[in-house]
């Protein structure tokens, strides 16, 4: 069996701006079907590290590898693979959802299927020909996913798909995102602030500080790491969920 | 890439431009009515001839002895049985009136009041002019910049001289111009035009870009396989075209309401008017390619666009000016476009007439593209 490469190499890089480092010494591998939640309080570096792995903005140091390939020079063929939402996005507001849908359709070359398909997989078929401007966060947040997975990316990235819904807008986003990974070998890169978000969608948790890694593995890495080192130190409470070892690695809690 | 995508890209950018524009109801109003009830305003204020009032305060000395006539006024007055009646507020007053055919009737109301009265009602620009008398003689006090209290002087000082100016039925002196070209309104129009063409690209095109960065949706969208350049190509061409529109109403209806013509080559004004649209396309791409901040686009396009505004001889002609301001003034985009196109307007001028001003108009907008280009911050 060979192990598959890796679709996102990211190796020691660094990002600072005027005053802040916001990304000091970042390695990260993410292998095909992969998905990973970067975990980390406000100002951590998970935006500025993301955005960078999108091209969007460039490392100082460093380098970052996309399906074997850097940004630079092969911008065009990486853009038709990559699906993203970014953290705050606001569309044309005078535009209907079906309307905005084709036109990003149309950056990626895709028919009016694949729109239709979109908008359903979303559940936006209601919305369809309301203005973006008329639709509720929720379905704000769902259409910037819809437009994320217009060309069936090969990567997806996610800056906080979730952030300020509800409980039950948050779920329904969930679910999309479950399907996907059942059904594909996308490989999904999400931000977040909710250790729920990590725990249910992700098998890779990566919590990051003040620009580094802090650690990463599957949930019961992370936790039983902690405990294993607790059997050397007995007065301490054994970790149960995500938040206890965000406390204890940061000395605060991840909603502040 | 092959071509076939990447004009379904541009296709759709176009019609996204198109649809944002069309469902903005300012758009229809600054864009199209606005224009027009301006050369409506404007045109009618200056194109037909008006009745004016003025009220003018008449401080009356005290008569010095019980016999005395009256001053050079009341003999006037009386002398031409200019009957007393009462203002508004009461005190008493002469009303005089100028027949004028051409002009139009004047009409003074010579209030009769104090000095002080006359004074607060001077300050607050109810009066602009005093009468009063020494020893019999009429005296005008006026602030002498004053063009308004000028004219009032004049033809107040040249009644009295000549009182067979009441009865005048036609004013034999003036012969009106009303040749098309020659008027107010055909001043106007290619000014507005003008106008409207830099204000629409400096909006649509310059604040648009810039809120697209805030919104971080450029940012979303270049994210994408999309091709750059065809989002500017979009939202310029949009603009251009609605341009064509709202200038092609505005003068559908002055030719309708005042019989505005165009009296050089079409060709030739449609030149212009494209290296018009060029030259502020070009500026706006340049003041938009680098901040994020509407409130500097705000800014930025208020301080390039009110000075042209202002100088450019929108409204009214720039030759009055300083000699050395003229030539500074010439060089402004706004002052080529629309000398450019009111030459082809009124002055009858064709292609020899506009080639450099457009050449002139179209260069700059390239070179402002090309540098807004070279420093346009897509993220
Ligand atoms: N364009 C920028 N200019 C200056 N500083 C920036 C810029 N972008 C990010 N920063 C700073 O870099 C640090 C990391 O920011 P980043 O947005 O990556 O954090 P984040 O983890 O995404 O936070 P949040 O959870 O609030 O979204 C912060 O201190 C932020 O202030
Ligand atoms: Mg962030």
């Amino acid at each position: 069996m060979t192990i598959a490469s890796p679709v996102i190499e990211v190796r020691n890089v660094f990002k600072s701006f005027k005053t802040v480092q916001a990304v000091r010494g970042i390695d990260l591998t993410i292998y095909p079907g992969q998905f990973v939640a970067l975990l980390g309080p406000n100002g951590a570096g998970k935006t500025t590290l993301v955005e960078m792995i999108e091209g969007i903005q460039k490392p100082d140091r460093g380098e970052i590898l996309i399906l074997g390939k850097s940004w630079r020079g092969n911008e065009d063929e990486l853009r038709k693979v990559i699906g993203l939402s970014l953290q705050e996005t606001r569309f044309i507001d005078k535009l209907t959802v079906r309307e905005t849908v084709k036109l990003f359709a149309s950056f990626f070359d895709l028919d009016n299927s694949r729109i239709d398909e979109i908008i359903n997989l979303v559940g936006l078929d209601e919305k369809r020909k309301s203005y973006v401007v008329n639709l509720s966060g929720g379905q704000r947040q769902r259409l910037a996913l819809g437009i994320a997975l217009l060309n069936e990316p090969v990567i997806l990235l996610l800056d906080e798909p979730t952030t300020g819904l509800d409980p039950n807008a948050r779920r329904e986003i969930w679910s999309i995102l479950q399907k996907l990974r059942e059904r594909t070998q996308t490989s999904m890169i999400l931000t977040t602030h909710y250790m729920e978000e990590a725990e249910k969608l992700c098998e890779q948790i990566v919590i990051i500080d003040q620009g580094q890694i802090l650690k990463q593995g599957t949930l019961e890495e992370l936790l039983s790491d902690e405990n294993r080192d607790q059997t050397e130190n007995p007065d301490r409470i054994p970790l149960k969920t995500l938040d206890d070892l965000f406390i204890l690695l940061t000395g605060r809690s991840l909603h502040e | 890439m092959n071509s076939p995508i990447r004009y379904r890209q541009l296709i759709q950018l176009i019609l996204a431009h198109l649809r944002q524009i069309i469902r903005e109801p300012g758009v229809l109003f600054w864009g199209i009515i606005f224009p027009i009830l301006m050369s409506l305003g404007l045109g009618f204020a200056f194109t037909k001839k008006a009745d004016v009032y003025r009220d003018v305060a008449w401080v009356k000395e005290q008569p010095a002895r019980a016999d005395s006539s009256g001053s050079a006024l009341e003999i006037f007055l009386k002398d031409h049985q200019i009957k007393r009646s009462s203002d508004k507020d009461g005190d008493i007053c002469y009303r005089i009136t100028l027949p004028d055919d051409k002009l139009g009737n004047t009409t003074y109301t010579v209030r009769v009041m104090e000095w002080k009265k006359a004074m607060v009602l001077l300050k607050r620009g109810n009066i602009t002019i005093i009468l009063d008398e020494k020893n019999g003689r009429l005296e005008y006090h006026f602030d002498p910049m004053n063009p308004d209290a000028q004219l009032i002087y004049l033809k107040l000082s040249g009644l009295f001289t000549n009182p067979a100016l009441l009865q005048r039925p036609s004013n034999p002196d003036i012969r009106p111009m009303t040749i098309t070209g020659t008027r107010y309104i055909d001043f106007l129009v290619p000014g507005l035009i003008a106008m409207g063409v830099m204000m629409s690209i400096m909006w649509g095109v310059s604040y648009e870009i810039i809120d697209n960065r805030a919104k971080k949706l450029l940012r979303r969208m270049v994210a994408t396989p999309m091709k750059k350049s065809y989002y500017l190509i979009a939202l310029i061409t949009v603009r251009i075209g609605m341009n064509f529109i709202e200038s092609g109403l505005l003068f559908l209806f002055t030719w309708i309401v005042f019989g505005i013509q165009v009296q050089g080559s079409v060709p030739a004004l449609i030149t212009i008017f494209m290296a018009g649209n060029i030259a502020f396309a070009g500026i706006a791409i340049f003041m938009s390619s680098h901040t994020a901040k509407t409130e500097i686009g705000n800014g930025l396009i208020n301080l390039v666009s009110m000075p042209m505004m202002v100088l450019s001889g929108i409204f009214f002609s720039y030759h009055n000016f300083p000699e050395w301001s003229t030539s500074i003034i010439r060089a402004f985009p706004l002052t080529m476009l629309a000398d450019g196109v009111r030459s082809v307007f009124i002055e009858g001028a064709g292609f020899t007439e506009i080639a450099i001003p457009s050449l002139i108009m179209a260069g700059t907008g390239t070179i402002f593209f090309i540098a807004g280009l070279k420093i346009f911050k897509w993220h």
